[in-house]
């Protein structure tokens, strides 16, 4: 996407939210919602439509995992590394997710494929370890399951 | 004439392939010329025997599960529509032990309607509460839930008669009802469900409330993490608005509800209730100092409820039951239900809804069949992150809020997370400071820095390096930490590490 309909979105957005009351977060999700990540150059246009500073806009950018400033990789791999998960191997499985696409957690691949992300809780607990991909939650996921996931994706070992 | 089966469209239940399932069935029967109408209910939470299908036959519904793509061709063969035998079958639905001992109120409807069918909703009894609402004063209706008993269901168990009675008694020309949906805590899955499964008795719940105390709008502030559970609920509040349950004349009583849901963004501290206000009012979700109580200056420093989703939900079958029928489940000053949640190595995990005071052990072996990996259980933890972890031969505390704050621990939001004998405790102890300082707020030191230095002793304790002083040490943190922070996350992360160290000496090199 080039910056111009970037702008043009952003604007659209702001246009259509900024009204709400509390609308910072609303406007931060949609803006993800359709670019994908929260560009900085966002910033100033958000901060102007809401009557606060640029650091301000930043600081909440910032605070909340879900945010992100950087375009991620075609697919958002989300392991969750909690308790109910770790109780039935979720450890084992981070360690191997970690070795079968090269990264750690917040990094892309270098094809640009996958971005690793850590959750806490994804709700699956009675079914973990639980791997959400994009926006498919999966169940159970074994090392092996994770595999062919992979694979669907089409990666192969 | 079609014959109705009920596929979930519950997040579990798809994370185990329901959807697929659910086009299967449709592929099969078009295939054999058989007409089925197929509903996308909310699950039953008995999640173990997910994807659960239900058909509905002369004799009631019947269950088949877990159901995968490749059973379902042989479930056809063998009769499914008119609920023929098979290894799968569950046999009636309701008769099903987990749910036949079970007493819901807040999952009564769980899995057995479509959660957006407003109409199977009003059939269900659903709005009977909101009827009785609607002909009492803001006064009669707090009365009714301080007699019934209940209390706060988010964590803290602070009796939602006296919040409401706060907000009702401050004067303001606005106020609101906050529905803290960010359930952030690891093992707990009710406030999901509830979300999936019922939503329009959260919708009916906060109505009530508004009535209550006064409040002419909503928020419910939804985790990020609950993409489904956040357009279920949308799509509910849009047909609540489209039937006049909510708008300006809440069911042509003259009075106003508006509603609204909100996303949240993937910071646990945001579960706290002045972090989630903070949040809800655009800004990053620093804890606020109390006094004031929200209560009194909450959302944009108006008198504002924030109670938890399983709240707002009793609230609606507490006016359409009574106060004294709610009162009558329970025990002690634990009164009502209480939605536990079967999570982690369990073989049989899910929502058990029972009135308080069912031992911990009934629950994990009864309901629960022990671990998933056949393994003793070694560890519980119960309340999520911050809860402790008891030990195997702890199991037989009552589920009471007093009884397990006397053992030192906490039933928090109703999370049992189970470990077998393969748990390194001190691992899990290391975690609960990881988690720390991944989630702080940032806002006071003893939190945001005592947690980056407890990952740093335990990692030494691990090492066996000068263990004996670093126990201590761990143990001065943790005082600090609880003494020294002002909410709960830094006052608490000491709970789960303080009953790792003493309960499970040896993991840590005694
Ligand atoms: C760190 C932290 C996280 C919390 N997370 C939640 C949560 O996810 N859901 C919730 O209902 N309450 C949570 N609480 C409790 C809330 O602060 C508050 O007590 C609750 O929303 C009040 O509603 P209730 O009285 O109906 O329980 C949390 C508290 C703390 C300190
Ligand atoms: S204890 Fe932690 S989370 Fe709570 S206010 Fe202090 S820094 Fe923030
Ligand atoms: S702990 Fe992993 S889904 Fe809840």
């Amino acid at each position: 996407m080039d910056a111009d309909t970037a702008d043009t979105r952003v604007a659209g957005v702001l246009d259509r939210l900024r009204h709400l009351p509390g609308a910072l977060l609303p406007i931060l999700h949609e803006i993800q919602h359709e670019l994908g990540h929260v560009p900085a150059a966002a910033v100033p246009a958000i901060a102007a439509a809401l009557n606060l500073s640029r650091a301000e806009v930043h600081g909440v950018i910032s605070f909340y995992h879900h945010f992100r400033i950087a375009p991620a990789g075609a697919h958002v791999v989300q392991l969750c590394r909690a308790e109910a998960c770790q109780a039935v191997g979720a450890r084992a499985l981070e360690a191997h997710v970690k070795q079968r696409l090269g990264i750690e957690f917040g990094a892309t691949t270098a094809d640009g494929k996958f971005t690793l992300e850590p959750v806490y809780c994804l709700g699956n607990c009675a079914c973990g370890p639980s791997v959400q991909v994009d926006d498919q939650l999966h169940a159970r996921v074994s090392p092996q399951a994770f595999d062919n996931l992979l694979a669907k994706l089409g990666v192969n070992s | 004439m079609s014959v109705r089966v009920f596929v979930p469209g519950d997040s579990t239940a798809c994370a185990l392939g329901a959807d697929q399932v659910a086009a299967a069935l449709v592929e099969q029967a078009r295939s054999r010329g058989l007409d089925i109408d197929l509903v996308r209910n909310g699950s039953r939470g008995l999640f173990w025997l997910e994807p659960l299908i239900e058909v509905e036959t002369t004799a009631g519904r019947v269950a088949y599960g877990p159901v995968s793509v490749a059973d379902v061709a042989e479930l056809f063969d063998r009769d499914l529509l008119a609920g023929g035998e098979h290894p799968l079958a569950l046999g009636p639905t309701e008769q099903i032990p987990y749910l036949q001992q079970q007493t819901r109120v807040n999952f009564a409807r769980a899995g057995v309607i479509d959660p957006l069918n407003i109409d199977d909703y009003r059939r269900t009894g659903g709005f009977a509460g909101l009827d009785r609402a609607l002909a009492l004063s803001g006064q009669e209706i707090v009365a009714a839930i301080k007699t019934s008993g209940l209390r706060g269901r988010g964590g803290a168990a602070f009796p939602a008669g006296i919040k409401w009675q706060t907000v009702l008694d401050t004067a303001a020309d606005q106020k609101y009802i906050v529905c803290n949906a960010d359930e952030g805590d690891s093992g707990t899955f009710a406030d999901r469900l509830l979300l999936e499964a019922d939503p329009l008795q959260l919708v009916e719940g906060m109505t009530i409330a508004g009535l209550a105390v006064g409040a002419t709008r909503g928020y419910i502030y939804v985790r990020s993490e609950y993409p489904r559970a956040f357009a279920v609920l949308r799509a509910a509040i849009a047909l609540a608005r489209e039937d006049g349950y909510l708008g300006p004349d809440v069911c042509g009583s003259g009075r106003a509800f508006e509603l609204e849901a909100r996303l949240g963004a993937g910071a646990y501290i945001c579960g706290e209730e002045t972090s989630l206000l903070e949040s809800l009012e655009g800004r990053r979700g620093l804890v606020r100092a109390k006094p004031p109580l929200p209560a009194i200056q909450g959302l944009f420093g108006k008198p504002t409820v924030v109670n938890n989703v399983l709240t707002l939900a009793s609230v609606a079958a507490i006016l359409a039951r009574g106060a004294d029928w709610y009162r009558a489940l329970g025990c002690g000053r634990s009164l009502g239900t209480l939605p536990m949640q079967l999570a982690g190595n369990i073989k049989h995990g899910g929502v058990v809804e029972l009135p308080f005071g069912m031992s911990l052990r009934a629950l994990i072996e009864d309901f629960g069949g022990g671990t998933a990996s056949g393994r003793p259980v070694r560890a519980v933890q119960v309340g999520g992150p911050l809860g402790a972890y008891l030990s195997a031969d702890e199991l037989d505390l009552p589920l009471d809020y007093e009884a397990f704050a006397a053992q030192r621990a906490m039933l928090g939001h109703g999370g049992v997370v189970v470990f077998d004998d393969s748990v390194d405790m001190a691992e899990q102890a290391r975690f609960a400071m990881e988690f720390c300082v991944a989630e702080s707020c940032g806002k006071c030191t003893p939190c945001r820095i005592g947690s980056v230095r407890g990952v740093e002793v335990i990692d030494r304790i691990r090492a066996d390096t000068q263990r004996a002083d670093n126990l201590l040490l761990l143990k001065e943190l943790c005082d600090t930490m609880e003494y020294g922070s002002l909410c709960a996350m830094g006052g608490l992360t000491p709970m789960p590490v303080r009953s790792a160290v003493e309960k499970f000496p040896e993991d840590f090199g005694a």
